[in-house]
């Protein structure tokens, strides 16, 4: 009897201790994202029609003056708000696809798939080729506002139908995907009636293209994350514990739906606000939360941040690799990932498959 | 006394006529393990589900002259745990993360119960249930049986004084079976009120203090199973010819001959 007791203590003890040291390796790992962002993050600036040394960008960096005029506008003028662009869309795309995975219980739920992007496209082709005014809102804006209202609108409607037709989770992801196709052939309507320019312009938009960036973008999102942020963390054990099942959650005292609605509401800001000024990017909300899963489990205080940073850091090797394909030509980012990320999607839907 | 008393409860889905219609049950007594049998269709996860708060229901749920039928999900916590059936076969978290989510998963538990004292409570638990080399194991990794009793111990983390399981031994072999049933008997033993939804009449007799039959919606009995078990009682409810036996050990067995032609 005193064996076993001893015995059970020190399986405890053992677990115990095992249990701590994973929760430092999630530290870790989340520290190492962080720092492969920031690396990828300066190569982003490095590397252009005109190369910069490494060793000059972080000077230019942190102490502008000691470099000359040239590299200085080069890195703060030119480079940097798409670099940083690429980062914040990164993060609020994948961000924005880790809570939808999680509400709606689907590993393939991402603003991408369920016609957020398609939307927002739409919005984007209405504004150009209709050339609607918003009373307001100055002309450089209105496809970006447009964009921002049409992926909101969006997001709304996937929340209408969860609430007033009390439809499960499969029916949500269902609507989406029709959705997306709604908003296809809707676009292609556009397409049709448009004048050669502005289709150029419509389907230009609809790559996805971090040239569009500038400093008030940026400014923008990055409100729109510092925002959103805490209540995506502070919802994180509730998300957790979502995910052993909604009845089960229920029954622990979560209010599911009131938690489905907030969280809907963050992923339409987050995702309506990367789209709308970069344009169709796909993708990275699926792949960036699966990588952090992979690497990190799902317990969401420690899924979140981590699938802030490899969204960031997919973003940044994309816009770094949309310089470097084909040289002297910048390739509309949304390629890139797609390109990249097409087949994971299809590794996710086999793996999937396989379960069910 | 601490008990548990259900008045006149109905319920049913929305757009649908009612599925179950003035159940009056009860009391249910703390340490006693009632197990809801019955066939198909009856009615026995809906009059779970509606105690558990998961399922609109009215009438009344007595406890200690209150009634409990209507409070939120989350004070409802705090007294009641609900058992689904099954546990996600996807997730990407260990048995141990999932007891402790289960834990500070409301906001009212996040500010109540700190960080470590989640953590040495669910280890707490495994230890009790003897699970403990289970803690750091992914849950997508678990067998059938071992899920259903981390599954278990996610219900009664939270020590409730009312639990309520759904079908707590489907698709589990009789080994698991007779583990998961002694870790409900240690739980109520403890004095805590036990309600489940059982399809196996034998499992429900071997394992349970009360029946509670439900057939169409209604009560068609309730008591120990000695007392209430009878060939005519399963001719009514179940459409079968049936042999009821009291073993040496003073167990009733059901023996089913055929279907009621």
């Amino acid at each position: 009897m005193t064996d076993h007791i001893t015995i059970q203590h020190t399986a405890r003890q053992q677990a115990e201790e095992d249990f701590h040291r994973l929760q430092h390796k999630r530290k870790w790992i989340i520290g190492v994202l962080a720092l492969l962002c920031l690396t990828a993050f300066c190569f982003d600036i490095a590397l252009g029609p005109s190369s910069l040394a490494i060793k000059d960008v972080l000077i230019g960096l942190f102490n502008s003056s000691a470099v000359d005029d040239g590299t200085k506008v080069i890195i703060w003028q030119i480079r940097m708000p798409y670099a940083i662009m690429a980062v914040l869309v990164g993060m609020a795309l994948s961000l924005a696809g880790a809570e939808m995975q999680t509400i709606l219980n689907n590993p393939l739920a991402s603003p991408f798939t369920l016609g957020v992007s398609a939307s927002a496209t739409l919005g984007a082709a209405l504004a150009i080729i209709a050339g609607i005014s918003i009373p307001g809102v100055p002309d450089n804006w209105i496809i970006s506002v447009n964009a921002f209202l049409f992926a909101f609108a969006s997001v709304l409607l996937l929340q209408a139908v969860s609430k007033w037709l009390h439809a499960g989770v499969g029916i949500l992801v269902l609507f989406g995907i029709a959705l997306v196709f709604t908003f296809n052939a809707l676009v292609a309507l556009l397409h049709y009636i448009a004048t050669p320019e502005a289709l150029q312009q419509v389907i230009f938009w609809s790559m996805g293209s971090l040239a569009r960036s500038n400093w008030d973008k940026v400014q923008l999102l990055t409100i729109v994350l510092v925002v959103v942020l805490p209540f995506s963390f502070s919802a994180a054990w509730k998300m957790t514990a979502l995910r052993l099942g909604e009845d089960r959650a229920a029954g622990f005292g979560i209010n599911v739906q009131r938690l489905r609605f907030a969280s809907l509401f963050r992923i339409s800001l987050l995702a309506a606000t990367a789209v709308a000024f970069v344009g169709t990017i796909g993708f990275i909300g699926l792949v960036g939360p699966h990588i952090a899963r992979m690497l990190i489990g799902e317990d969401h205080r420690y899924w979140f941040p981590a699938s802030l940073l490899t969204g960031a850091l997919i973003m940044s090797l994309s816009s770094i690799a949309s310089k470097m394909l084909i040289p002297g030509v910048l390739l509309p980012i949304g390629i890139v990932t797609a390109l990249a990320g097409v087949p994971l999607f299809i590794y996710l839907i086999i793996k999937k498959g396989r379960r069910m | 006394m601490e008990q548990l008393i259900l008045k006149n409860i109905t319920a049913g889905y929305p757009g649908k006529s009612n599925i179950i219609s003035g159940i009056n049950a009860g009391p249910f007594k703390p340490g006693v393990i009632t197990a809801l049998v019955g066939p198909n269709a009856a009615g026995k996860s809906t009059l779970l589900r509606s105690m558990a708060g998961l399922l609109k229901a009215q009438g009344e749920m007595q406890w200690n002259q209150k009634n409990i039928l209507h409070l939120s999900l989350r004070e409802k916590a705090a007294l009641i745990s609900y058992m689904p059936q099954y546990l996600p076969q996807d997730i990407e978290l260990n048995a141990i993360e999932s007891l402790i989510s289960a834990l500070k998963a409301s906001s009212f538990d996040q500010i109540s119960v700190r960080l470590p004292e989640a953590r040495k409570k669910a280890f707490d638990v495994l230890e009790q249930m003897d699970l403990v080399e289970l803690a750091m194991e992914p849950l997508n990794q678990l067998s059938g049986g071992q899920r259903q009793m981390i599954s278990l111990a996610q219900a009664i983390i939270r020590e409730p004084a009312i639990l309520l399981l759904d079908e707590p031994t489907s698709a589990l072999d009789l080994q698991h079976q007779v583990a998961v049933m002694q870790l409900v008997k240690e739980y109520a033993a403890k004095g805590k009120i036990v309600m489940m939804v059982l399809h196996d009449i034998n499992l429900a007799t071997r394992w349970s203090d009360e029946l509670l039959v439900l057939h169409k919606g209604k009560i068609a009995a309730h008591g120990k199973p000695n007392e209430i078990l009878n060939a005519s009682l399963l001719a009514s409810v179940y459409n079968v010819n049936a042999i009821v036996e009291t073993l040496q050990s003073g167990q009733i067995q059901v023996h089913v001959e055929s279907l009621i032609k």
